[in-house]
């Protein structure tokens, strides 16, 4: 058995104290104990995509990070990616391109996005699917998300 | 079925001799957790029977790719991420790098460890084949103190091998001897990312005037273990990998290997893919 440990860390921006069992799913904190419901729950199992975030700075699944890992680290959710009212050019490429349906995988598109195109800031098209690999669409609206890479790739030169 | 969590503990020692004292104090009672990219699948599936687990994912003492004159060593804790980054991987060991890059997407492999890759010992795993022909060794740590043991032989059956309850893999190394090899590595599963291999073959070959003067095969998928598959280089060594001389390691390679019928794909099946890779491996070393 085992009780709620603290952890602190810094989510978009602002150092935070939780409350958590050591083995809560990044995931479910960010959700419930946050209120940061961009993260959605797809899969559950690092399949989908859906939760991703970003933990210093690095894509991970949040569903597959226990909570006592995130300690000390730096987590950017979709909530974090505007400056004020200024979307990121990813979120506002997005918008331009229709690259969202439903919505439960846009966020984790949009932050696989962010991280592609931190690493490559103009890939081509084989490096975008496989930069969005991981990140599955349930409405199967890939090509206007790929559009949507691409426009925010040409707007960031 | 959710996991209770009060159920389970978590503990971060800090250092690697922190965790060595844990897993001397209870051996067996404590499950190291890196990545968490299988443990947190089963935790959250209600399927995690283990209830104690050591985080060792910080421990920068399992970090960090070493270059020496004679081997290139990597941490336990080093990811796909990092593998697939490192030059000298790409430039020596290209089958590790390739393996990398097609397990999972770029979160799973951001997250994912060799280590966990090679500790969780699923035979479906697709970074073994290539350490496997790569002569791969393995660091074991505990408080008592170290050993290296070869990577082959490592996997004692299904999920079984040879690591002690008190200790952990630390280091993986590689030997740098795979100057004028030619590299192969093919992973057939139903999607490059995210899908879990049919069969995964890597292998390496030295040719001089049209023989084979040496090669190593192994395969994941098709055996209750990572299965370096020694009979049939046997029957390659030192041979012109002509058309009769393929039909004989095909064959052996058919009599070396054991795949099951699962949910994945069937033995029938498996064992003809096997076959077809291990053609097209000889047709690309020549």
């Amino acid at each position: 058995m085992s009780g709620k440990v603290t952890i602190h860390c810094t989510v978009n921006g602002e150092p935070r104290r939780i409350e958590a069992y050591p083995m809560a799913r990044l995931l479910d904190v960010l959700r419930e104990e946050l209120q940061l419901t961009g993260v959605k729950e797809g899969c559950g199992e690092g399949e989908c995509g859906a939760c991703s975030v970003l933990v210093d700075g690095e894509l991970v699944n949040s569903c597959l990070v226990p909570v006592l890992q995130a300690e000390g680290t730096a987590i950017t959710t979709i909530e974090g990616l505007a400056t004020g009212e200024a979307l990121h050019p990813v979120q506002e490429a997005f918008l331009a391109r229709g690259g969202a349906q439903c919505g439960i995988c846009t966020p984790g598109m949009i932050l696989a996005a962010v991280d592609l195109l931190q690493r490559n800031p103009h890939p081509g098209e084989a490096e975008i699917r496989e930069g969005l690999a991981g990140n599955l669409c349930r409405c199967t609206g890939y090509m206007k998300i790929f559009a949507s890479v691409k426009e925010a790739a040409r707007s960031r030169k | 079925m959710r996991a209770d969590l009060p159920s389970y503990e978590l503990t971060a020692p800090g250092s690697l001799a922190g965790v060595l004292a844990l897993l001397d104090r209870e051996p067996g009672q404590w499950t190291p957790l890196a990545g968490g990219t299988d443990l947190m699948v089963l935790f959250e599936a209600g399927k995690l029977e283990l209830k104690k687990l050591v985080s060792i994912w910080n421990l920068a003492e399992l970090k960090g790719i070493a270059e020496s004159p004679d081997h290139v060593t990597l941490g336990a804790l080093t990811t796909y991420s990092e593998v697939r980054r490192s030059a000298v991987l790409q430039r020596e060991f290209p089958l590790l790098c390739q393996a990398a890059r097609e397990t999972g997407g770029i979160a799973t492999q951001n997250r994912g460890t060799l280590a966990g890759n090679i500790v969780n010992a699923s035979p479906a795993a697709d970074s073994p084949p290539a350490l496997l022909v790569y002569d791969a060794e393995l660091e074991l740590v505990s408080a008592a103190g170290s050993r290296w043991v070869p990577y082959h032989g490592f996997h004692t059956g299904y999920k079984q091998t040879v690591l002690r309850p008190n200790e952990l893999l630390s280091r993986i190394r590689l030997p740098r001897a795979t100057g004028g090899a030619r590299h192969y590595y093919r992973k057939v599963g139903t999607r490059a990312a995210q899908a879990i291999s049919k069969v995964c073959f890597a292998g390496i070959g030295w040719c001089d005037g049209g023989r084979i003067r040496d090669l190593r095969i192994a395969l994941g998928s098709i055996a209750p273990v990572p299965l370096r598959c020694v009979r049939t280089e046997e029957v390659l060594r030192g041979a012109a990998p002509d058309g009769d001389r393929i039909l004989a390691a095909q064959e052996a390679l058919a009599g070396e290997i054991t795949p099951i019928d699962d949910f994945r794909s069937t033995a029938r099946y498996r064992t003809r893919v096997a076959q077809n890779l291990l053609a097209e491996f000889l047709t690309a070393i020549e």
